[in-house]
């Protein structure tokens, strides 16, 4: 029925089927661990019991208002360093001093790593929203300085001499050349550093929080309430999962010159 | 020679230092060229002979190591407009339509939309590529590709067009098409080409003066006048005139290429 012959491609419709399988095979094999007495009740809830808490929480806890609270904190603080990461690493790229300036504190600075920074940003700016945006913004900053920067320098070289040849300026070829040829990929950064900021959030609100998603799940823990928990993970992979459509959406429809 | 002299190439040379360790590599030995106003020049020898590095020195996109070259009397210190360029790759700017492309050049120098749009319309003609204004690179063959290029070029009124080998990766056919379209637009407009290629047919069929190159250390080893009468069709080139041509440029080249292949 399938072929496992290497790179041998598959259709649609099996491709389909074959992703739904997965997730009823997780859930049956959820199902039977919990409803089959195998894993006590107190550390992994049912998925039945997870779909109930998860509706008691949407309907009388408030939850959608959580969900609300986080994405916000995702977007704010992720646009903020978009909007100056960007445009740096794009500087970063095309300008080999600025590169040779800013590279190495920012290759530092991708490492420290931004879940370390909350206890200090709790003492800076205190445990309000500003706290929540700074940390998704340290988190996804500095990687997206670092690859854009390494996209905008891999710029066809020869794309760069043609632009020279036919009377580009320097300005013109990093606005007529460097940015639209890199524009693809660095929508491709911002897609892969959104989902990582996801991660940060949610380390966010475990601390110091009195709203969103993050901070439901770390309530559920005191009260044992392992079918909020799961219901919490899923609904942020659910989040992930219709932003990367989206973003995959909108590149798709932006940069059609690129696909084949 | 009634035109005067446009392009001079005086002592110009290139060696690429050491790269770990080994030798540095003398690309071109110090070369001096005049080159007459509108005349077609073609760059023949084999690969690594240092055509297009001295092709690229003359564009102003690699620095000569000693020498100069003038344009119009005036030293070449970088790439500029006066200058244009069609390289072997397929350099159009892929997010812009053919349109575009071509209108590249006038738009970086500042030439307002009204006055664009004639120029555009009126090389897309020339090229043949009426019917594809709005088609992405990525939709034509590489023929095509190459003819917007040359349209790019050609639309932004250089003083000088430069072509490295480019209807190298063509076909066959396409090519002795190309050299057509390409030779019709000089016959009619008169520009000064310098055109690199190691394909001698092309070259005898293209120029009216064909400058050998030996291999390493790169230099021009015979200048070689073709009087075949223009315009100049396909035909020509089974005629005798052309075969003696191509049998002693074959001979010319032979030698070279011998002794290139000895040396690797």
């Amino acid at each position: 029925m399938f072929s496992f012959r290497p790179l041998e491609p598959i259709g649609q419709g099996a491709r389909i089927a074959l992703g739904i399988a997965f997730f009823v095979l997780f859930f049956a094999a959820w199902g039977i661990a919990t409803f089959g007495g195998f894993v006590p009740k107190t550390f992994l809830a049912d998925p039945m019991t997870m779909v109930q808490d998860g509706w008691l929480l949407l309907t009388k806890f408030g939850f959608a208002a959580d969900i609300g609270v986080t994405v916000w904190r995702v977007v704010g603080g992720f646009v903020l360093a978009a909007l100056i990461a960007v445009p740096l690493g794009v500087l970063m790229g095309a300008y080999k001093p600025i590169e040779a300036l800013l590279e190495p504190m920012v290759s530092f600075a991708r490492y420290l790593p931004a879940s370390a920074f909350v206890p200090l940003l709790i003492l800076w700016a205190g445990i309000g929203e500003t706290q929540k945006l700074l940390v998704i913004f340290i988190g996804s900053v500095f990687q997206i300085i670092l690859m854009v920067a390494v996209t905008v320098g891999n710029t066809r070289r020869d794309l760069v001499e043609a632009a020279y040849t036919l009377g580009s300026t320097s300005g013109g070829v990093v606005k007529r050349v460097l940015i639209p040829s890199s524009a693809p990929d660095i929508a491709e950064i911002l897609r892969l550093v959104l989902g990582w900021a996801w991660t940060y959030v949610i380390v966010a609100e475990l601390i110091g929080s009195s709203s969103g998603i993050g901070h439901m799940i770390i309530e559920s823990q005191a009260l044992m309430a392992t079918g909020q928990i799961i219901f919490g993970i899923i609904i942020i992979g659910l989040i992930g999962l219709v932003s990367d459509f989206l973003f995959k959406m909108i590149n798709r429809r932006f940069f059609a010159w690129r696909l084949a | 020679m009634s035109e005067p002299v446009q392009l001079r190439v005086e002592g110009v040379g290139r060696i690429f230092p050491s790269v770990s360790g080994r030798p540095p590599v003398t690309a071109l030995q110090p070369t001096d060229l005049a080159i007459a106003k509108n005349d077609f020049i073609t760059l023949l020898g084999p690969s690594g002979c240092g055509k297009s590095t001295l092709l690229r020195i003359v564009a102003g996109l690699d620095r000569p190591t000693s020498g100069r070259v003038l344009l119009d009397g005036k030293v070449v210190a970088g790439p500029g407009p006066d200058r244009g360029m069609v390289f072997q790759s397929y350099t159009l700017f892929p997010w812009l339509t053919v349109a575009e492309n071509i209108a590249f050049g006038l738009r970086e120098r500042g030439v307002p939309e009204k006055e664009r749009t004639p120029i555009i319309t009126e090389y897309i003609a020339k090229v043949g590529l009426k019917g594809f204004e709005n088609h992405l690179p990525k939709q034509l063959s590489g023929g095509m590709q190459q003819r917007t290029a040359i349209a790019r070029a050609l639309a932004n009124d250089p003083e000088i067009l430069l072509l490295d080998e480019p209807f190298g990766a063509l076909d066959n056919q396409t090519r002795g098409l190309m050299q057509e379209l390409l030779l019709g637009i000089w016959e009619r407009e008169r520009k000064t080409v310098i055109f690199v290629t190691h394909d001698i047919e092309e070259a005898v069929f293209m120029a009216s003066r064909v400058l050998v190159m030996s291999a390493r250390p790169g230099r021009i080893k015979a200048d070689v006048p073709v009087d075949l009468p223009h315009p100049r069709h396909y035909t020509i080139k089974t005629s005798p005139e052309f075969s003696r041509l191509k049998a002693m440029l074959t001979e010319e080249i032979r030698a070279e290429a011998v002794l290139a292949a000895a040396e690797h």
